[in-house]
């Protein structure tokens, strides 16, 4: 039979090579716009060049006469569909009606206003280009603080104050922290607004069948079946006439976490025209219409004793919402308030969260969702701490770290961290740089009139996201195994993966839990058809979440395939042992494939056992895990062109147990990549009237690789007692403990010349003027 | 008005009629059906539309189709040769040189450029010549790994 007996060496821990990747090096994915259909029309969409006006008329004659346009559709079609669904709920939240199309106002640059289809994709372009929209311009406003200030245009005319919520949230007395305090240092630190950039963009492709009256929709998304509950709502059908398919993504970083209104649309669409439709974003649209991240204001103030010792925290949190709420925008910053004590025993916290429309895009999940700002937050916040005190802050850090016998410790923002030892990464992380040796060599430099900077971070995150009491709707996993016919294991998993590798890390963990050969694992995921319901794959929980339900399925399952290997041996006393079953007593064995075909050919089944050998387990978290971990980054500042290169950057990181340790470099260094390009290249920019300046990649500093210095990664290894698996995730943490370290490194460079803070992306221009102005030019 | 053009592609000939305005990228991905070369950006700034064009690369989404009449072109299908992988796609498997995959057919190609010009190159002159390729996944590290590995295994 085609399943391996011998159980090969354990194979978690280990750093193995991809399942997924023999398609992905060979050209042969699937992705969604490599799909083809008999019929297959193509969608172009019509958008506004403006971030505010109103629409007085839209003339779609001259599109519609256009050889080869089988329909125009705009906002008087799907008026009466259901809007873009915000997920997130905060108490007096006001949430503007999201329609698919533009009603009689546009609201941001790229708004969808009309779609043109055709029978080819160019003569779809041609055709968007000759629908006449009448727009009356509207004074727009895209600047958080500015909207929030008297007399700034209304983005909503409903809501003049341009204020979606507010929200505060206290832990502990912070009115006594400040009174006991013998120092308060106050600090405004922004989070600029980024661009998630996936390289594949979003697409979609729809395909109607009168027959079954069903949908398939193809989409290049984190959460499928969350699509199919929310798209089958807008459109008022039955979801499970909806089936939702996500080929390969490429690339999502929360991007691909949310509901979009092209995906309802093309829904829609394929129904009406009764052809399938494909709509493919170009990388213009997705930098306008495809949600952006960050977008904070941060107002800080930090109370403390003079030695070092932290006791309260202040924030006056404004996040730039964006024109709408997409599907957690308002969600994002209730984040960074739960995060944003770190990992240090503060006694007490204050936030307040104001929520701003602007005529922007709107924010939502990017790469930490809320957890890089507060981690941003309060790392830059210690270290501004550390120079007022005249102490190293490494060894501020140590003195306000919760201990490692602490654990789980209550946080003053009601969060239980699991497990930690926060000291360790740091401490590893400065032998591995020979920290006291730096620093004297700092000093020499200093003297010789060298800029050159040391800067640390140690972050904590929330991650395997989440309980479902915490989140709008379901924080749990499931997975379903299965052994074939033939002995094969199939997996199921809700946690669809776009990139992250979970074929191969769950194939990992079956093949160790059954003693199978990895070869004879096939993990699907992203398909509503075939996989039960799922949640899908954000805030580092693919393997934190879906790989514990994957646990739990596996020992439903193994039960099952004892009784039928005791049936088989006619024994009561079986253990299961390297892909077979073993007789206890007599040695005897029975393969899986053997017990498998009893159990599907189910010929001499006892009573009331049922046939087949499948498991599925829904797991609820019972918490969030708690990464967390240590960042040293080198810097030298070029005193003549503000130019920074980075010497070193150590990252140590504590991800609990590693199942693929090829894998978590990888995530590690991608994070970090995503993280060194907010602190120092990238920044969505929109002018004055709403324009987006960086509206291109030929404006929009993505990292290359000449730009990324090397990452040195290590981890220490805290178990999680939230899962079985002992996992916490690792896709956010480099993201997360990158920037401030950078930041807190360029600032320590410029610290002679009398500068405190920076804000990101730290260009050459911006430290370049620096430095002039601090005279420091030699 | 449709042109007529006739090129080679992974060794085996095409003859299409085309019009004029039909980028590369979408005569070999639409026409052709080769869906191993992506689009990811328009503007030839990202590179996941690579291809080589008698013997270089080139970014497929800034060329007519037209213009590659009577050529030879290389897509990342055509590289495993026999259903052998090519040692550059075998080091980036190795090295966990790809995590979303979609940069990864142009990365692959210009890597494989690059070691044709500079058979034994720095990891500085790596990092340089796979300027022209973007990569939001893995922080290059990675594939600068898999490039040296390549290099080390003579490809």
């Amino acid at each position: 039979m085609a399943t391996t007996i011998s159980k090969p060496a354990t194979l978690v821990g280990k750093g193995i090579r991809r399942q997924e990747d023999p398609r992905l090096i060979t050209g042969t994915a699937v992705y969604v716009d490599d799909i083809k259909m008999p019929g297959m029309h193509h969608a172009a969409i019509v958008r506004s060049p403006h971030a505010a006006a109103r629409i007085a008329g839209i003339n779609t004659e001259a599109a519609l006469a256009h050889p080869g346009v089988v329909a125009v559709f705009t906002g008087a079609d799907v008026k009466n569909l259901g809007a873009v669904p915000c997920a997130s709920s905060l108490p007096g939240l006001r949430v503007p009606h999201h329609h698919l199309l533009a009603q009689d106002r546009v609201y941001y640059t790229g708004h969808p206003v009309a779609v043109v289809v055709a029978t080819d994709r160019y003569v779809a372009a041609d055709a968007a280009s000759l629908v006449e929209v009448q727009y009356d311009p509207q004074p727009a406003v895209a600047d958080p603080e500015k909207a929030l200030a008297a007399g700034a245009p209304a983005v909503h005319p409903q809501w003049p104050d341009n204020t979606s919520f507010t929200f505060h949230q206290e832990g502990g007395d912070t009115g006594q922290a400040f009174r006991d305090a013998e120092i308060v240092v106050k600090q405004r630190i922004t989070s600029q607004r980024l661009i998630p950039t996936s390289i594949e963009t979003r697409g979609v492709v729809a395909e109607w069948r009168p027959g079954e009256k069903s949908l398939t929709m193809f989409t290049s998304t984190q959460i499928p079946h969350l699509v199919r509950t929310l798209v089958a709502g807008i459109l008022g059908m039955p979801e499970n006439h909806l089936r939702v398919i996500t080929p390969e993504v490429g690339g999502g970083f929360g991007s691909k976490l949310n509901v979009y209104a092209e995906e309802a649309l093309m829904c829609y669409i394929a129904k009406e025209i009764g052809k399938p439709v494909k709509w493919v974003e170009s990388r213009r649209e997705n930098f306008q219409a495809t949600i952006h991240g960050r977008g904070h204001v941060d107002y800080y103030e930090l109370a403390a004793k003079r030695d070092g010792t932290m006791l309260g925290l202040k924030l006056k949190l404004i996040q730039d919402l964006g024109a709408y709420h997409q599907l957690l925008t308002p969600a994002i910053p209730t984040l960074s308030v739960l995060m944003m004590p770190g990992l240090y025993k503060f006694k007490s916290i204050s936030a307040d969260i104001i929520g701003v429309f602007t005529n922007c895009v709107p924010t939502d999940a990017y790469r930490g969702a809320g957890r890089p700002e507060a981690t941003h937050g309060i790392e830059r916040m210690v270290d501004i701490l550390a120079a007022e005190l005249h102490m190293d802050p490494a060894e501020i850090r140590f003195k306000n770290f919760v201990g490692k016998d602490e654990f789980p410790y209550a946080t003053t923002t009601g969060l239980f961290y699991d497990s930690g030892n926060y000291a360790l990464p740091l401490q590893n992380a400065m032998a591995q740089v020979d920290y006291a040796g730096l620093r004297q060599e700092q000093a020499t430099a200093r003297a010789a009139g060298k800029l050159m900077g040391i800067g640390l971070s140690t972050y904590g995150e929330i991650c395997a996201i989440g309980p479902s009491a915490a989140m709008p709707a379901g924080g749990w996993e499931s997975a379903t195994v299965k052994i074939e016919p033939s002995g094969k294991v199939t997996v199921m998993t809700g946690a669809s993966p776009h990139g992250q590798g979970e074929e191969t890390t769950f194939a990992q963990i079956v093949a160790d839990e059954l003693g199978v050969d990895i070869d004879d694992v096939m993990v699907v995921h992203g398909d509503t058809a075939v996989v039960q319901y799922g949640i899908g794959t954000f805030g580092s929980r693919g393997t934190a979440v879906g790989g514990a339900a994957l646990f739990y399925a596996l020992q439903e399952l193994k039960a099952k395939i004892k009784k039928f290997g005791a049936m088989l041996l006619g024994s009561d006393n079986v253990s299961l042992v390297g892909g077979s079953c073993v007789d206890d007593a007599t040695g005897k064995s029975v393969s899986f494939a053997e017990m498998a075909v009893a159990a599907y050919h189910a010929k001499t089944l006892p009573p009331n056992t049922q046939p087949g050998l499948v498991a599925t387990y829904f797991w609820e978290p019972p918490n969030f895990t708690f990464p967390f971990g240590a960042h040293i980054v080198v810097t030298d500042v070029d005193r003549e062109t503000g130019r920074i290169s980075i010497r070193r950057y150590v990252a140590v990181d504590d991800c609990g147990k590693i199942i693929n340790p090829l894998l978590v470099a990888g995530q590690v260094h991608g994070g970090v990549a995503q993280g060194l390009g907010q602190a120092l290249w990238e920044e969505a920019v929109y002018d004055e009237q709403g324009q987006l300046i960086t509206g291109e990649l030929t404006d929009y500093a993505l990292p290359k690789a000449s730009f990324m210095p090397l990452i040195e990664s290590s981890h220490t290894e805290t178990p999680s007692p939230v899962n079985p698996l002992g996992v916490k995730g690792v896709g956010e943490a480099g993201t997360i403990g990158c920037s401030p370290a950078v930041v807190n490194s360029v600032v320590d460079a410029l610290s002679p010349l009398g500068v405190r803070h920076i804000d990101m992306p730290l260009t050459p221009q911006k430290i370049w003027k620096l430095i002039v102005q601090s005279g420091g030019l030699s | 008005m449709k042109r007529k053009i006739s090129l080679t592609i992974n060794g085996k000939s095409y003859t299409d009629e085309v019009e004029p305005r039909l980028l590369l990228i979408h005569y070999l991905r639409e026409v052709a059906g080769l869906t191993g070369p992506h689009i990811g950006c328009e503007t030839s700034i990202c590179g996941a539309c690579t291809v080589m064009l008698d013997g270089r690369t080139v970014k497929s989404c800034t060329m007519f189709a037209v213009q590659a009449d009577g050529r030879q072109i290389l897509t990342i299908e055509g590289l495993a040769a026999d259903g052998k992988l090519d040692p550059v796609q075998e080091a980036f498997w190795n090295e966990h040189g790809l995590q979303c995959g979609f940069c990864t057919p142009g990365m692959i190609l210009s890597s494989k450029q690059l070691l044709e010009d500079n058979p034994n190159p720095t990891d500085q002159e790596i990092r340089h010549g796979l300027e022209g390729n973007l990569c939001r996944c893995t922080g290059y590290q990675h594939i600068v790994n898999a490039v040296r590995a390549a290099a080390k295994a003579g490809a």
